[in-house]
């Protein structure tokens, strides 16, 4: 794992200490808000509907023990005794005091996180695959090139005032599990046909009230060009960008309105410009990164213990089947705990549960915790003889849900129930969702399907990409809940489509079921998956299910 | 034709804590919607905002909310998003909903 440095401990320091005098400044009155705004956003503080929100950046989603521990603390200490995991890979804490915030950032200085580049016109937390560095179809570790692009971006002069927000999300594997092409810029690493590793650079994807995919600028890329490359696109971008209006602002716009391959022969123009002023320093920068990205010491050892409980124990099987995904070692796996239990809050997990969480990775898992877009919580290095362990020890705080990937593991933003753009709430239309599929025990015989809820045009739940996606908004002052449907968030990203007119609140969860119950006699056979279906049908036999009205009134 | 002024509630959020708060008849500031005054002219509701936008010591981005009068004679709002701030997040008991339980 990444260690900060003496530069790096110094700058938080500094940071967290000009942001504490300057809520004093903003407490005894001698601020006003609108000088304070841009100074708490670019620390992480948001004003939600009921209270302040701290959003702390989880780089590339990885925490030590330790870290998750502090989070715990912050939670119990400052908050209510819980923190929410969004779909960047942050955490939010929903109710600290203004006040508390500067001892807030101090606790988590101590453990080097902070609150920086989590909001504002800046290049945002740089979010990679989740099940990096164990993940069996990986080139190699992503997430030290992730970490060049922090340490290059945080507090880059060119960068902290541009039209827009930059993300930027960077995986190794064949399968796509960080939704590359939804963002402003993705780094895929790739191998050539002559075997060697470099970058395929995608641009302009973004989901939002224009969603549009990312497109591939440059296919392969030399690795010391990466962030000379980077740096032209988003010089490129800053300059020729919209700044006109905040919805044309995001590069996804300026790479539909001008076309890619003009936007490739800027930033090849710009790049040749820019090349020259890197000496290389950053190439040993990446070298020395990567050495904190060393994989653990894998054991080989009997995996006797995992293959006795598989046997016999069938919730400890039933669980093993959904939460466990191949790891590239022989006799680990990859973990994923579902913070998603039924009727729960998608992504909230108590300080107890974080602490449980923690004392795993510890004892079981090289000290190394991930936290997923799909807001779950990974021990990405588990050898098989620990998982009955692991299992029994998340039954006792509650953490032993066996849902992953399915209809119940759904991604709900916090909607109207906290946030302050929210057109309506999302969090118990996810609750309410997961509830029903549990009591009709259906959810294993439906399979693989992806439920996404935003609570506003802006996405934040990524609906566009579901394979049900439901989007909250206000029709003339009531709830009311758009269907999308056959949208992919992976390597073969489409957007969904509208499936027609929304629903009511007390509409929307029977309006999910007669989707499912379609899909359940629509497709051909147990195997083939909710999305297979719908590519093969389309989306007009959903639509008899989900109208029904409309299909008695054309009959 | 202009249209014709609706009644409407001062609010805002408390710079300390962030909590949803109301402008009361004698431009205090409350906790709770039903002791906010209900404003039905549209030059007074003006000037009362205006009074409010110059306390940046105790209130954040306050604005003019729709509300009616409802069965007890204090104000209620009449868009959910106003009813969720003076009630609290439906997920858990916490906020306005869990201090109410405290008095
Ligand atoms: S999608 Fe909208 S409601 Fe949901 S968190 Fe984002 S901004 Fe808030």
């Amino acid at each position: 794992m990444y260690k900060y440095n003496d530069f790096d401990t110094a700058f938080l320091a500094e940071r967290n200490r000009q942001f504490r005098a300057q809520v004093e400044r903003r407490i005894d009155g001698s601020l006003t808000e609108d000088e304070f705004k841009p100074l708490r956003l670019m620390n992480g503080v948001y004003l939600q509907l009921h209270a302040y929100m701290l959003r702390v950046a989880i780089p590339y989603g990885t925490l030590s023990g330790r870290q998750m521990d502090q989070l715990a603390l912050l939670a119990e200490k400052w908050d209510k005794g819980y923190g929410h995991f969004t779909t960047r890979q942050n955490i939010q804490y929903n109710w600290p005091k203004l006040g508390d915030i500067p001892d807030m950032l101090d606790a988590l200085g101590e453990v080097e996180m902070h609150a920086i580049q989590t909001s504002g016109n800046t290049i945002r937390n740089v979010t990679a695959d989740h099940f990096a560095g164990a993940a069996a179809d990986e080139i190699e570790d992503p997430r030290p090139i992730a970490e060049l692009i922090r340490q290059w971006s945080t507090d880059h002069p060119e960068f902290q005032f541009m039209g827009r927000k930059f993300k930027i999300a960077v995986s190794a594997g064949e399968k796509d599990r960080a939704v590359l092409k939804a963002h402003d810029l993705a780094v895929r690493v790739v191998r050539n046909d002559a075997g060697e590793v470099g970058y395929q650079i995608l641009v302009g994807g973004g989901l939002g009230r224009t969603p549009m995919i990312g497109k591939v600028l440059n296919d392969f890329l030399p690795r010391e060009d990466l962030l000379p490359y980077i740096e032209a696109v988003v010089s490129v971008w800053n300059q020729i960008g919209r700044r006109d209006n905040k919805y044309k602002a995001r590069i996804k716009i300026t790479v539909h309105e001008h076309g890619i391959d003009d936007i490739r022969a800027r930033v090849d123009e710009r790049f040749a410009l820019v090349r020259p002023t890197f000496d290389g320093i950053d190439q040993e920068l990446f070298a020395d990164i990567k050495a904190h990205f060393a994989a653990p010491e894998f054991k080989t050892a009997s995996t006797e213990a995992f293959d006795a409980a598989y046997a016999n124990d069938t919730m400890f099987r039933s669980w093993a089947d959904t939460n466990l995904h191949e790891h590239r070692a022989d006799g680990y796996s990859i973990v994923t705990i579902s913070i998603k239990k039924h009727g729960d809050t998608p992504g909230d997990a108590t300080a107890d549960q974080m602490r449980a969480m923690a004392e795993l990775a510890r004892q079981y898992g090289h000290d190394e915790l991930r936290i997923s877009h799909e807001q779950n919580v990974i021990l990405p290095h588990v050898h098989k003889s620990d998982l009955p362990a692991i299992y029994a020890a998340l039954r006792e705080v509650d953490l032993h849900t066996a849902n992953i990937g399915l209809i119940s593991d759904i991604i709900a933003c916090p909607g109207m129930d906290y946030c302050a753009l929210a057109t309506a709430r999302s969090i118990p239309v996810a609750q309410q969702i997961a509830t029903r599929f549990d009591e009709l025990k259906l959810e294993h015989d439906i399979g693989h399907l992806q439920i996404k809820i935003s609570g506003c045009i802006n996405a934040c739940g990524h609906h566009h990409v579901a394979h049900i996606g439901i989007l909250g908004l206000d029709r003339a002052g009531v709830e009311n809940y758009q269907i999308t449907l056959g949208g992919d968030a992976t390597e073969t990203a489409a957007i969904g489509e509208r499936a027609g007119p929304g629903f009511a609140y007390d509409e929307i969860v029977p309006a999910i079921e007669r989707v499912v119950q379609g899909y359940l006699e629509l497709r051909d056979g147990a195997e083939e998956t909710f999305l297979e279906t719908y590519r093969r049908v389309g989306l007009a036999p959903f639509k008899a299910y989900l109208y029904p009205e409309a299909r008695a009134n054309a009959a | 034709m202009a249209r014709a002024f609706t009644p409407k509630v001062i609010t805002a959020n408390h710079l300390l804590d962030g909590d949803v708060i109301y402008m009361t008849d004698t431009g205090e500031w409350t906790r709770l919607l039903s002791e906010a005054v209900l404003l039905t002219d549209e030059a007074d509701a003006d000037v009362r905002l205006l009074e409010a936008q110059q306390q940046p010591d105790v209130v954040v981005g306050a604005y003019l909310a729709d509300a009616k009068v409802g069965a007890d004679g204090t104000p209620e709002p009449t868009h959910f998003r106003e009813e969720f701030r003076r009630t609290g997040p439906s997920n858990y008991f916490h906020g306005k909903q869990e201090e109410a339980q405290h008095v």
